[in-house]
């Protein structure tokens, strides 16, 4: 089946995003392509419908954003808060993302093939990111819940604050945030990252290779002894 | 021989600096190392509305009939941009208070009341439950930094959203919510574990100024199809530029929360020490959107310390199009009644003073999880109690516009007050009793 073309350079944004948001109330076009993003923002945010929307070139901010059920590809770079607050579904970046990238998501999985910038996965809540190259800092500041795994290099300040989510690193981290400390990498996170990885695509990785990272949930609950640390 | 005289004993004086409240918190924190921290709103004195007076007409302005003419109190909010503005048949609203912070009864009974009254209840910070969206005719979605339960199904069944960047209880400040109130059914809406405290970021994680917040309404309006309303709510501490830049960044309406404005549980010094009192916000927010063309145009809701109707027609004179109330709608549910007053007394305090909403052991049953303790609040009664109270405030509040020869309570203005005290005067800039004489404004 040939894709539905939407052309932002012929379509106004609120008109492509009401077609695809129309998919959610019985529609039966499942894939679709956006032409001329040109770097827009809040583009195919408020889907849900499983269908395939490849978007061919970079966008702005918030691209994905709050996604249930769509597979989202930017054959391009990402804005900020790609894929913001997701619940189900796929978010594939070909390119790299900017800052907030997953933040506050609730489900799904996003990928990143390039590089992700600060605050990567900041405030998740349940979410799957994959990311290939690095991130920047403050990524996972809060992070609740989910899994993100970074095939390269983390910034400063890794996990800050961070309550239940995994983190998985393959390359070096600058620094990690208060109350995070590296983990034990037992046998059901060595499946759990082999499946992330190969839900992702990234087939060339190995779980062994990476390290894991976690709570030390000395700051779950309010300790006067602990206030340097706040 | 000297005679020894009796000795004459001074009466014993209480330092005003070092007040009994003020050595006592010095030994609690002596004792403790930690700072206080309570829920409710700043309970110290401060300029209010108290400080304002009507004036009513005789022979130079000329009443209403209190009894017979109309006086109309029905507010729009939302009609800049969206499809579907909010229609309230009073000006009086709701404040968010979350579900976590209160039981699942109170807010049921808030939205029953505020049915009833013809308004809108909010959310708060912890996801929209079924007991509010159920009873809710008119619901305001709070979307707050900590995102807790956020998420596209309840912000397409929400009636507006309104995007929290401050409170007036603490303006820069986050929250939060203990572990001891952390039930399995707030822990699955927060997506965290229970008994595990939950912190409430002071800031939104995914923007970081004014442009990112305009592209960031742009992607909730993307979402919800231009339809409802975007509320922005801003802490009174600098309300002039907060206003401006809310107008900039998309706001439909946008709520503005003096420091007498509560909070679930915050620390103290924050509640007392932070922030503008709700009087002397008004002006600046209303400045700000008559010199962008846009007052009355994007609405302004005040909220912080509101009690009476005469609190809710001097904030829609000096400029407001409508108010919202938490602490009072709390009260009128029942919280601190003195019928409870045993039990208050055995949790170390008063009815009328107890404040530690956070640890979860209200004897009303309104800020707390625990079962046994919130079954004590019937949710149809309190419903109609707020109710009641409700219309006591919008009557009173018409009494008031009628007096001053106003057939609608939005027709009240600067013009019908005036100060009972300079400081007063000076932040209404309306003239000091009995004189001609607006601090800053008009030569003494």
């Amino acid at each position: 089946m040939t894709a539905e073309l939407l052309d932002l350079a012929q379509t106004p944004l609120r008109d492509i995003n009401a077609a695809l948001q129309a998919q959610a109330r019985g529609g039966n076009r499942t894939r679709w392509e956006i032409a001329n993003p040109r770097g827009s923002h809040a583009l195919a945010v408020g889907l849900d419908a499983p269908i395939e929307v490849t978007i061919r070139g970079s966008t702005g901010y918030y691209c994905g954003g709050m996604n249930k059920q769509a597979t989202v590809r930017i054959a391009g770079s990402a804005g900020p808060g790609v894929a913001e607050n997701m619940m189900s579904g796929r978010v594939i970046v070909d390119g790299d993302a900017s800052q907030y990238a997953g933040a506050t998501g609730r489900g799904g999985l996003l990928v990143v093939n390039g590089n992700a910038a600060s605050r990567c996965g900041i405030s998740m809540k349940g979410i799957d990111i994959v990311v290939r190259g690095n991130i920047g800092h403050s990524s996972a500041f809060m992070a609740q819940k989910g899994n993100l795994v970074v095939l390269g290099d983390a910034g400063e300040g890794l996990g800050d604050s961070i309550y239940e989510a995994r983190l998985f690193v393959r390359g070096t981290v600058s620094s990690l945030g208060a109350d995070c400390t590296e983990k034990e990498m037992r046998p059901e996170h060595l499946a759990l990252l082999d499946r992330l990885l190969k839900d992702a695509g990234m087939d060339d990785a190995r779980p062994d290779q990476f390290r894991r990272y976690g709570s030390a949930r000395t700051l779950y609950n309010f300790n006067i002894d602990n206030a340097s640390a706040y | 021989m000297s005679q020894a005289r009796p000795k004459v004993r001074t009466e014993p004086v209480q330092s005003a600096t070092f007040s009994k409240a003020v050595n006592a918190e010095i030994r609690r924190a002596a004792e403790t190392g930690i700072y206080d921290i309570r829920g409710g709103g700043s309970k110290r004195r401060v300029p209010h509305f108290d400080d304002l007076l009507f004036l009513g007409a005789s022979i130079s302005r000329y009443p209403l009939e209190g009894y017979r003419e109309k006086c109309a109190t029905n507010v729009t909010l939302g009609t800049r941009f969206a499809k579907t503005p909010i229609e309230l048949a009073i000006p009086i609203t709701i404040a968010g208070m979350s579900f976590g912070a209160l039981s699942a009864q109170a807010k049921e009974a808030l939205g029953r009341g505020a049915t009833i009254a013809g308004t809108s209840t909010t959310t708060g910070d912890g996801g929209m439950t079924e007991e509010e969206r159920g009873h809710s005719k008119t619901l305001v979605y709070q979307y707050l930094p900590s995102r807790y339960g956020m998420n596209p199904d309840d912000l397409r069944r929400a009636d507006a959203i309104e995007v929290v960047v401050g409170q007036g209880a603490k303006p820069g400040g986050g929250g939060m919510l203990l572990g001891q109130k952390i039930t399995d059914r707030v822990a699955e809406m927060r997506d965290l574990p229970k008994g595990i405290d939950q912190r409430s970021a002071c800031r939104h994680p995914d923007w970081t100024g004014p442009d990112d917040l305009e592209i960031k309404i742009l992607e909730l309006r993307e979402i919800t199809g231009w339809e409802k309303p975007i509320y922005i709510k801003v802490g009174g501490a600098r309300p002039y530029f907060d206003t401006a830049l809310a107008v900039k960044a998309g706001a439909d309406v946008v709520v503005l929360d003096g420091m007498q404005g509560g909070t679930a549980a915050t620390q103290d010094v924050f509640i007392e020490h932070v922030g503008q009192p709700t009087l002397a916000c008004i002006r600046p927010a209303v400045r700000a959107l008559q010199e962008l063309g846009m007052h009355r145009k994007v609405q302004l809701v005040v909220s912080g310390g509101i009690r009476t109707g005469a609190d809710v027609a001097k904030a829609l004179a000096l400029g407001a199009d409508a108010v919202s109330i938490g602490t009072a709608a709390m009260v009128a549910l029942g919280d601190n009644d003195p019928r409870y007053e045993d039990e208050y007394r055995a949790l170390g305090t008063t009815a009328g003073a107890y404040d530690d909403w956070h640890e979860g052991q209200d004897p009303a049953g309104i800020s707390t999880q625990d079962a046994e303790l919130a079954a004590r609040l019937d949710p149809v009664l309190g419903g109609r109690r707020l109710a009641n109270y409700l219309g006591v405030m919008t009557l009173e509040a018409q009494t008031i516009a009628r007096a001053c020869g106003k057939s609608h309570v939005h027709n009240l203005e600067p013009e019908d007050l005036c100060a009972l005290t300079i400081e007063a005067a000076a932040m209404a800039r309306v003239p000091l009793a009995g004189t001609d004489w607006i601090p800053g404004q008009t030569p003494i």
